[in-house]
């Protein structure tokens, strides 16, 4: 789960971490009393949008009424504005990065920081970054603080603000099951001050049960995708038009490398994980139906999900739906001749190997037998 | 020979009487698992395909001497069943169960490597050794046994490459699905490591995916630590770069975690790598 920045900051500020006074705006004549002067700021789940035009500042109601009506509807890297966060303008003396993730090789949340705050803290050089892992067990220690505050080179009052920030931070990255916790910048303001200039929050999404107050938050999907999120289907739409139907994230790829290598591209893909549940595959099947693709390339390796569970789904969305849709399956594993049989009874096109299923959804798309 | 898994391991399934639990156990007795116990609080007494159940782990442990466990409990409980299973002294613990939130994995693969349990998984398809004991939910009839040791962060996918080495005439030492969750117990690394020490694995496939520097970290220390020869598969050649919030993760890859990069290093340390998940058969004849 993605948050715009006005509902992290939200999050920010009940964590006790300072963030500046704003109010969110989905049309120019709801904004009555902002922060005066104010950057109005789009609220979009991509970053660059300070780039993209998306920040801007104002002076007085009406300016902030003008601007915000030119940056909402505005397209932010494929993302439309709805909403614009009207925040007070603050005096920057400094641009600090504090940022929380995972690293992975470690198995530890790791705590970023750097004086050079602002854009592009990737390319800032690895010896001015700070790094330290915290271990989860026993949780943030004094002495990473310390070394924070060492790190940043900076006054010992702000270090300190620096600190307590960094403290807020990580007890909302394990509270709220983060994934990233990103305030960049950090604003060092001119009368000393540390506080939020923006807010990233990623939640990981295998923790939204433990999270339900967040479950009607807008991740700006597709209509299908919102749909087969609700539904609990990974579903993802991506340029090309042939329809993709796998079970696990690897096999799915390696589904669409084929695809690729064979001239064709993958449009809409749809993983069914581990389920073998025949309504849930009927379910998904429907909606991969729906995006509408020129052919359907189901490649089942069945283990958890067994293969006739899927066959068994498919028939079905198929024979409710009077899908005309040319389908080329490939299905082994667990209960394959099951699978196989009743594949065969809808008319599909069958294929041995995932190369020779690739081909023939491409031979089958162009009008090939 | 084999590596972690051999046919001395007494299995206890947690989750035994759901519906998984119950399908698996059958299957892993198939292939020869000693299924000694499952667990399922609140059912002790009764039996799941001729396999005692009791309400603990540690019951489990006392009364059936089981040594090895494989959690398929629901992801909001699978955190409680794997530390239950620690503190029950049990040594080797499989983690199927997928989406387990991974602050909970943050708390548990940490602390179970600190007690000396070696986990393999969250979101895995676990562990077979062909001939001797299969800890996991691969399909039975891929495997044959051989000398490869196959290292998968995916699932189904390592389905795919097994069946087609297997149908090649390449049968297994151990299989390894190592998962395909961010916070992994085993990596990459630590079952190379594993399979180069192992005197019944003659050459390993890695079946790796984009995302994380697992693959880059393998690929230094094949370079570095491993004399047998090494083929690969990498998934998501073809993805579009995904868009990203922040600049964390960015941070910590160093331009690493896309599919060129894995492929190169793989190139760089020598590792041929497949374009199909198939020719990973091809492949390996090549190591003969």
């Amino acid at each position: 789960m993605k948050f715009l920045e006005h509902k992290a900051k939200e999050i920010f500020a009940r964590y006790g971490i300072p963030v500046p006074r704003g109010i969110v705006a989905s049309k120019p004549e709801e904004i009555t009393d902002p922060p005066l002067p104010c950057m109005v700021k789009a609220q979009v789940l991509v970053g660059g949008r300070g780039k993209a035009g998306g920040i801007r500042p104002a002076e007085t109601l009406e300016e902030a009424r003008q601007v915000a009506g030119q940056i909402l509807g505005m397209d932010i890297h494929g993302y439309r504005v709805k909403q614009v966060y009207l925040e007070e303008r603050l005096s920057i003396a400094k641009e600090l990065y504090l940022g929380l993730t995972i690293d992975r090789s470690a198995r530890e949340p790791l705590l970023m920081a750097t004086a050079m705050g602002g854009m592009d803290v990737e390319e800032v050089p690895r010896e001015d970054l700070f790094m330290e892992h915290v271990p989860a067990m026993i949780g943030i220690q004094p002495y990473i603080l310390r070394s924070l505050a060492g790190a940043l080179s900076i006054e010992r009052d702000i270090a300190e603000q620096v600190a307590s920030i960094a403290r807020r931070a990580y007890d909302l990255f394990r509270k709220e099951d983060a994934e990233l916790v990103e305030i960049n910048p950090l604003i060092v303001t001119g009368g000393g001050r540390v506080i939020a200039g923006d807010a990233k929050l990623v939640i990981d999404d295998s923790a939204e049960y433990r999270h339900p107050e967040y479950a009607n938050l807008d991740q700006d999907r597709t209509p299908l995708e919102q749909e087969a999120h609700d539904k609990g289907i990974v579903f993802i739409q991506l340029d090309g038009d042939i329809g993709v139907i796998a079970n696990g994230a690897g096999l799915t790829m390696a589904t669409l490398d084929a695809l690729a290598l064979k001239g064709g591209r993958g449009g809409v893909f749809l993983d069914l994980g581990g389920t073998d549940d025949p309504a849930k595959v009927k379910q998904a099947f429907e909606l991969l139906i729906k995006a509408n693709p020129s052919v359907i390339l189901v490649n089942i390796f069945g283990g958890i999900t067994k293969a006739d569970t899927v066959a068994t789904g498919v028939k079905q969305a198929i024979d409710e739906m009077h899908a005309k849709v040319p389908v080329v399956a490939r299905i082994k594993g667990v209960n394959e001749s099951a699978a196989k049989e009743i594949l065969r009874s809808i008319g599909t096109h069958a294929a041995e190997t995932i190369e020779e299923a690739a081909e023939l959804a491409v031979r089958v798309k162009s009008g090939g037998p | 020979m084999a590596v972690l898994l051999t046919k001395k391991a007494r299995v206890v399934v947690q989750g035994i009487t759901g519906h998984q639990g119950q399908f698996h156990t059958r299957a892993m007795i198939d292939f020869g698992t000693k299924v000694v116990a499952g667990v399922t609080p609140g059912k002790a007494g009764t039996k799941v395909e001729g396999v005692p159940v009791f309400d603990r782990v540690r019951d489990a442990v006392r009364r059936r001497k089981a040594n090895a466990s494989i959690v398929f409990v629901p992801a909001p409980y699978a955190k409680d069943a794997a530390v239950e299973a620690v503190e029950a002294g049990i040594k080797l613990l499989v983690i199927v169960t997928e989406r387990i939130p991974f602050h909970d994995s943050l708390d548990l693969v940490p602390y179970a490597r600190s007690k000396g349990t070696v986990v393999i998984g969250p979101n895995c398809p676990g562990l077979a050794s062909p001939g001797q004991s299969k800890m996991g939910i691969m399909p039975n009839l891929l495997f044959k046994e051989g000398d490869a040791g196959v290292i998968s962060r995916s699932g189904t996918l390592t389905y795919e490459i097994v069946n087609a080495m297997t149908r090649a005439g390449f049968g297994q030492s151990t299989c390894i699905g190592i998962g395909g969750d961010p916070i992994i117990g085993t990596s990459m690394v630590e079952a190379l490591a594993l399979f180069q020490k192992d005197r019944a694995t003659k050459r390993i496939v890695l079946v790796g995916e984009i995302g994380g520097t697992a693959e880059e970290e393998a690929a230094d220390f094949i370079r570095r630590r491993v004399t047998k020869p090494v083929v690969a598969y990498v998934a998501g050649r073809s993805a579009p770069p995904g868009k990203r919030m922040g600049h964390a993760g960015a941070i910590i890859q160093a331009g690493k975690g896309t599919a060129e990069s894995k492929v190169r290093a793989f190139a760089d340390a020598g590792v041929p790598v497949a374009q199909y998940p198939s020719e990973v058969a091809t492949l390996l004849a090549s190591t003969l």
